[in-house]
């Protein structure tokens, strides 16, 4: 087995779906010659040709649109968007037509599409390529949405991502794309949809996060660790569908729960996740439910990043808060 | 059919008249130096980590500095992430640009009739169209003019831009700099048309081309379209044709989709700095040695400029809040307050 990073785990998935489905297509800006801005899609287009490695006109709602119209016609389409602060022109054709057209057809269509995208901030970007918007997606119905923190689930994920006959939303967090390698198993296996990952387990308290985040709550989990704190860490790995079942057991283990995302806070997925512990959990819990989030602010030009991101003196100190009785 | 010819002042294979007084084109000639000169400076920069990804321009300065000297101070310029040198042309301190490559935002000055780089491709151009609007309603003299290139022309709002233009006779000029390239797709994958100057006909506006390597030429077809917007004869879609000789950004590899030949007939004798300087070498307002004065001068004043946004003061927290709302919401007092609660 090879140790790769996110990046490589991808591109390996994506060469070997290509040979083992001939209807799967890769389309969207520059990611033929170019490889994609983030080379996810090195050498794809030299083994498999331009016409199933589309180097696309410059106009997302074009891509999905486009997307959507090959899926529903029999073809495999995976659409990228080359970040994910440019895909708001495309934001149509996911809430009105891909989130739709299983319900409004009454299950006669199906849309069986795969639109991948790098997300989030922490690598500098120029403005406006760190978004992380998920929740606009999270809210739409008719969509599932699945964040990777970890080459081996973005393999894993992507592979059902490719499989599942309903529109499939992939973030890639930019920050995870070259941070770490692991083993990466040669050929297909999947990481269901729907499902978190328990990455660290623990008694005192419930973390929840997803993509970057990820890397950010292990390392505070492995610093309370030091002190005699277990913290479970929970990487919720799909996002749309939530894993009730996962969210409800941790929590009711622990009675403590800090949710940690970089998107801004008002509308964020952590109030979502807070309600649905309500839902499933309330009766365990020894402290208030808390959060760790961006700001209600524009992810700003690189400058003031590092205020604005989560940092681990933010998360410790919420979670000390949390632990108190 | 109409025929789609390139309007051409300079060379040989000119086809119109130059209009420009040599004084005003040397003025030219000496800013599109200065911009070639803080690009390069810039992409030095961002190899030494100084300032992060950059955009450089290099090749293209006959059409960022021709078209905004065609420019009244009162117009309104909506740029996009390329155009720092018309935005200087328009008043915008290159203090500014630095700052804002340095991942402050300070791409503009209060004072200046500007919006800030548009980041997300054509997305501005009804911007532009809107401004227009509202300087005829309120019976100003200017118009607006939005800067996007050939990839821009692939999305939505450049339709939508130029339709509403079209109905509404605003007058707004869209400034396309076809540079070849929108990152490694070239323009021949944006576009069935042969050119994208035509595009303007299913708008019913006016469209035109222009060499973009010929400041004067562009000079003239900007302020040609500037007289018709304020003459109320309408919208005009300019087709600037030129070449992006340097990286998409710095962020960018162009070897893996173009070679080194590509870049021959952009190079040279055909360089719009070059090309304007054998002109003015003609017209006898230029000197042999003049270039280097010239080169060194610029030299002098981007570093002052560098020195001086690299002495700006550190960024705070604050300053992330501010401005989000012009009177700030309690949740966003409560935040601030958090996040410097946990910073001291
Ligand atoms: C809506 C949107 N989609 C994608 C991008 C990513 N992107 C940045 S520049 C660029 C190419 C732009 O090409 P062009 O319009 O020709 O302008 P040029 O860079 O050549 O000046 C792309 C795809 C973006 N900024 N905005
Ligand atoms: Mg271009």
């Amino acid at each position: 087995m090879a140790e790769q990073n996110m990046v490589q785990a991808l591109n390996t998935a994506l060469h070997e779906m290509f040979e083992g489905d001939a209807r799967i297509l890769l389309m969207g800006e520059d990611v033929g010659k170019n490889g994609g801005v983030f080379r996810v899609s090195e050498g794809l287009f030299d083994k498999f040709g331009g016409q199933r490695v589309i180097d696309t006109p410059l106009a997302e709602s074009g891509i999905i649109g486009t997307a959507i119209g090959l899926a529903v016609g029999g073809m495999r389409p995976i659409a990228e968007v080359q970040f994910m602060g440019f895909l708001y022109p495309g934001l149509d054709q996911l809430f009105s037509h891909a989130g739709r057209l299983r319900a409004r057809s009454v299950g006669q269509v199906s849309v069986p599409l795969l639109v991948r995208m790098p997300y989030g901030g922490g690598i500098r970007a120029p403005e406006q390529h760190a978004d992380s918007a998920e929740a606009y997606l999270t809210h739409t119905p008719g969509l599932k949405v699945v964040v990777p923190s970890t080459p081996y689930d973005a393999k894993g994920l992507l592979y059902s991502a490719i499989e599942d006959p309903d529109p499939v939303i992939f973030l890639e967090p930019i920050r995870m794309y070259r941070l770490g390698r692991m083993e990466v198993p040669e050929g297909r296996f999947t990481v269901p949809i729907g499902q978190a990952r328990v990455a660290k387990t623990g008694s005192d308290l419930t973390l929840i996060c997803w993509g970057a985040m990820t890397h950010l709550a292990m390392t505070v989990a492995e610093d309370f660790q030091k002190r005699g704190i277990e913290i479970e860490v929970l990487d919720l790995r799909t996002l749309a569908p939530l894993d009730r079942q996962a969210i409800a057991s941790s929590v009711a283990k622990t009675g403590r729960c800090v949710i940690l995302h970089e998107a801004p806070r008002t509308g964020g997925l952590a109030g979502e996740i807070t309600a649905l512990i309500m839902e499933v959990a309330f009766w365990y819990l020894k402290a208030p439910v808390a959060r760790v989030t961006g700001f209600d602010v524009p992810y700003p030009a690189y400058a003031w990043e590092d205020f604005y991101m989560p940092n681990p003196e933010r998360l410790s100190r919420v979670i000390t808060e949390t632990l108190k009785d | 059919m109409q025929a789609w010819p390139i309007y051409r002042v300079m060379g040989d294979d000119a086809n119109a008249p130059n209009l420009v007084s040599d004084d005003l084109a040397l003025r030219i000639y000496k800013d599109m130096v200065l911009l070639r000169t803080f690009d390069e400076k810039a992409l030095n920069l961002q190899r030494q980590g100084r300032v992060g990804t950059f955009p450089p321009s290099l090749g293209q300065e006959a059409t960022e500095i021709g078209s905004a000297y065609a420019l009244s101070k009162k117009d309104w310029l909506v740029p996009s992430y390329r155009d720092h040198g018309a935005l200087y042309v328009h008043g915008v301190p290159f203090e500014n640009v630095i700052l804002f490559a340095m991942g402050r935002a300070a791409s503009l000055a209060g004072d200046v009739r500007a919006l800030p780089s548009s980041i997300p491709i054509a997305t501005h151009l009804p911007h532009a169209v809107g401004l227009a609007m509202a300087m005829q309603m309120q019976g100003e003299e200017s118009v607006a003019i939005a800067y996007f290139g050939d990839g821009a022309t692939s999305e939505g709002d450049f339709h939508e831009a130029l339709n509403f233009a079209g109905v509404f006779k605003a007058p707004a000029i869209f400034l396309c700099q076809n540079n070849g390239w929108a990152i490694s797709v070239p323009v021949s994958r944006q576009t069935a048309s042969p050119t994208l100057a035509q595009k303007a006909v299913a708008y019913g506006i006016h469209g035109v081309r222009v060499d973009g390597n010929d400041a004067l030429a562009v000079y003239q077809t900007v302020k040609q379209a500037r007289e018709r917007a304020l003459s109320k004869e309408g919208p005009t879609l300019i087709e600037s044709l030129t070449y992006r000789l340097g990286p998409h950004t710095t962020a960018d590899d162009p070897t893996r989709y173009r070679q080194a030949e590509d870049l021959v007939p952009w190079r040279g004798e055909h360089d719009p700095i070059v090309r304007l300087g054998v002109y003015l070498e003609k017209q006898g307002v230029l000197g042999p040695k003049d270039l280097d004065g010239m080169k060194k001068d610029a030299q002098e004043w981007v570093n002052q400029a560098v020195e001086a946004a690299e002495a700006m003061p550190k960024v705070k927290p604050i300053e992330m809040f501010e401005h989000v709302y012009a009177v700030m919401p309690p949740r966003l007092v409560q935040q601030l307050q958090d996040l410097e609660g946990g910073v001291q």
